[in-house]
C-alpha cells in the first residue's frame, strides 16, 4: 500500500516537475518547486513506514521547514533582487 | 510577560516531543536551551499579542474543524473543475472587506480563504482583500460572507481592544 | 477492530494520492499562475494531509504521530503564507490574472454585495 502511495506521489512530482521545466514565467516555476517540495515531505514520511523506520520523519519535518524558509526566500529575492531590505523607498513589507 | 510563559512553554514541549528522552540531563539541556530562545525573541521584541496570539485560543480551536470542513468541501469541487476534459473555470477577481477589528483578524479570514482552493488572496491592504477565485460558485461562496463572520466571531468576543494590543 | 484501522488507512491514502494528482493535473493544465495556484492549493492541503492522515492511522497513538500532526500544521500554516507572497510578487513582477481569457486590471474597490466584480 505505501509502495502504491509512493509511486503516486512519484507521478505527482513528475506533473508538478513538468510546470517547473515549462514555465513560462519565473512564479510559475517557483509555485511548482514549491508544489514538489511539498510532496518530497510526504515522499519522504511514506518511505519511512515504506522502510519501516519512523526516523525518517524527523527529516520529513526539518525538510518542512528548509522548503518553507528556500520558497520565501526565491519569492523575495525575484520581487527585489535582493535579500536585504527592500530598495525602494515606496517598497513596504518585506515579502 | 504572559506571552513569553506560554512561548516558553510551547518550545519547551516541542523539545520533549522531539527528543522523546526524560534523562535529567537532556531536560536540564532543553530548559536551558528554552529559556536562552526565549530571552532573545524577547530582546528582539517578536513577543507581542500579533505574534502569539493566546486571547483568542478556544474559540480559534472551535474555528478549525469548521474550517477543515470547508476545505474538504472546496477540495472537491475544485478537483471536480480540473478533472472535465473541458475545465469549467471562471477566473474572476473580486474585492472583498473584512469586517475583522484587528490586523490579526485580518490575517486570519486572508489566509483562511488562501488554504480554501478556489479562492486566493493576492493583496491585503487596510483590510480590503484581493481574491482571485477560480470559479463563480467559489466567488458566490465568499459573498455570501460565511467566512467573514466566523472569523469576526473567533477574533471579536476576546479582542476588544485596539488595532495592535499590548 | 485492526482491520477497520487498516481500511480507514488505506482509504485516506488512495484518497490523499488521488486529490495530489489532480492537482498536479491542475497545476500543469490551469491557463495561468494565478489559477495554478489553486492546483497547488489541492496538493498542499487535502492531497498531503489526508496521505499525512493515513500514515497516522496506520500508526495509532504514538510519538510518530505526534511528529505527523506537527508537519500537517505546519503546512498548513507555511502553505497559504507561501501562496500569498508569490502572488504579491508575481504582481509586483507585473503578472495580471487573466480573467475571461484577456488580462484585465482588478476590480474597482466595491463592498461585497457587488457580486463577482468582473472586468
Amino acid at each position: 500500500m505505501f509502495a502504491g502511495a509512493s509511486a503516486a506521489i512519484l507521478v505527482t512530482m513528475a506533473l508538478a516537475l513538468f510546470r517547473a521545466i515549462r514555465g513560462p514565467t519565473i512564479y510559475d516555476r517557483i509555485l511548482a518547486v514549491n508544489a514538489f517540495g511539498t510532496l518530497t515531505v510526504v515522499l519522504i514520511a511514506v518511505h519511512g513506514f515504506l522502510a519501516g523506520r519512523p526516523e525518517f520523519l524527523d527529516i520529513a519535518l526539518v525538510y518542512a521547514l528548509i522548503n518553507f524558509i528556500a520558497t520565501i526566500a526565491v519569492t523575495k529575492y525575484v520581487k527585489f533582487s535582493h535579500l536585504g531590505h527592500p530598495s525602494g523607498e515606496d517598497e513596504r513589507g518585506d515579502v | 510577560m504572559l506571552q513569553a510563559l506560554s512561548l516558553g512553554a510551547v518550545l519547551y514541549g516541542l523539545w520533549l516531543l522531539l527528543s522523546g528522552h526524560f534523562e535529567p540531563l537532556l531536560l536540564g539541556l532543553g530548559l536551558a536551551s528554552t529559556i536562552v530562545v526565549v530571552l532573545i525573541a524577547r530582546r528582539m521584541d517578536l513577543i507581542d499579542r500579533e505574534g502569539h496570539p493566546i486571547h483568542l485560543s478556544w474559540r480559534f480551536l472551535l474555528y478549525i474543524p469548521w474550517l477543515l470542513w470547508e476545505i474538504v468541501k472546496a477540495n472537491i469541487d475544485i478537483a471536480r473543475v480540473i478533472v472535465r476534459p473541458r475545465m469549467a473555470i471562471d477566473p474572476s477577481v473580486l474585492r472583498l472587506k473584512g469586517t475583522q477589528k484587528s490586523e490579526l483578524g485580518h490575517v486570519i479570514y486572508a489566509n483562511s480563504i488562501t488554504l480554501t482552493p478556489g479562492t486566493v488572496t493576492i493583496g491585503l491592504e487596510e483590510g480590503v482583500l484581493s481574491v482571485h477565485a477560480l470559479t463563480r460558485e467559489a466567488a458566490e461562496g465568499l459573498i455570501r460572507g460565511d467566512m467573514d463572520r466566523r472569523v469576526t466571531a473567533v477574533e471579536g468576543a476576546a479582542d476588544g481592544r485596539g488595532e495592535h494590543g499590548a | 477492530m485492526a482491520l477497520l484501522a487498516d481500511i480507514a488507512s488505506w482509504a485516506c491514502l488512495i484518497a490523499g494520492s488521488l486529490f495530489a494528482l489532480i492537482g498536479a493535473v491542475g497545476i500543469v493544465r490551469l491557463p495561468d499562475v494565478f489559477a495554478r495556484m489553486h492546483g497547488a492549493g489541492i496538493v498542499d492541503t487535502l492531497g498531503m494531509g489526508l496521505i499525512l492522515a493515513g500514515l497516522m492511522i496506520h500508526e495509532g497513538f504514538t510519538m510518530v504521530t505526534v511528529k505527523l500532526v506537527l508537519i500537517v500544521v505546519f503546512i498548513f500554516f507555511a502553505s497559504p503564507t507561501t501562496t500569498h507572497a508569490l502572488a504579491r510578487a508575481a504582481l509586483n513582477g507585473g503578472l495580471k490574472p487573466l480573467v475571461d481569457g484577456k488580462n484585465a486590471p482588478s476590480a474597482e474597490p466595491g463592498e461585497r454585495t457587488g457580486g463577482p466584480s468582473k472586468t
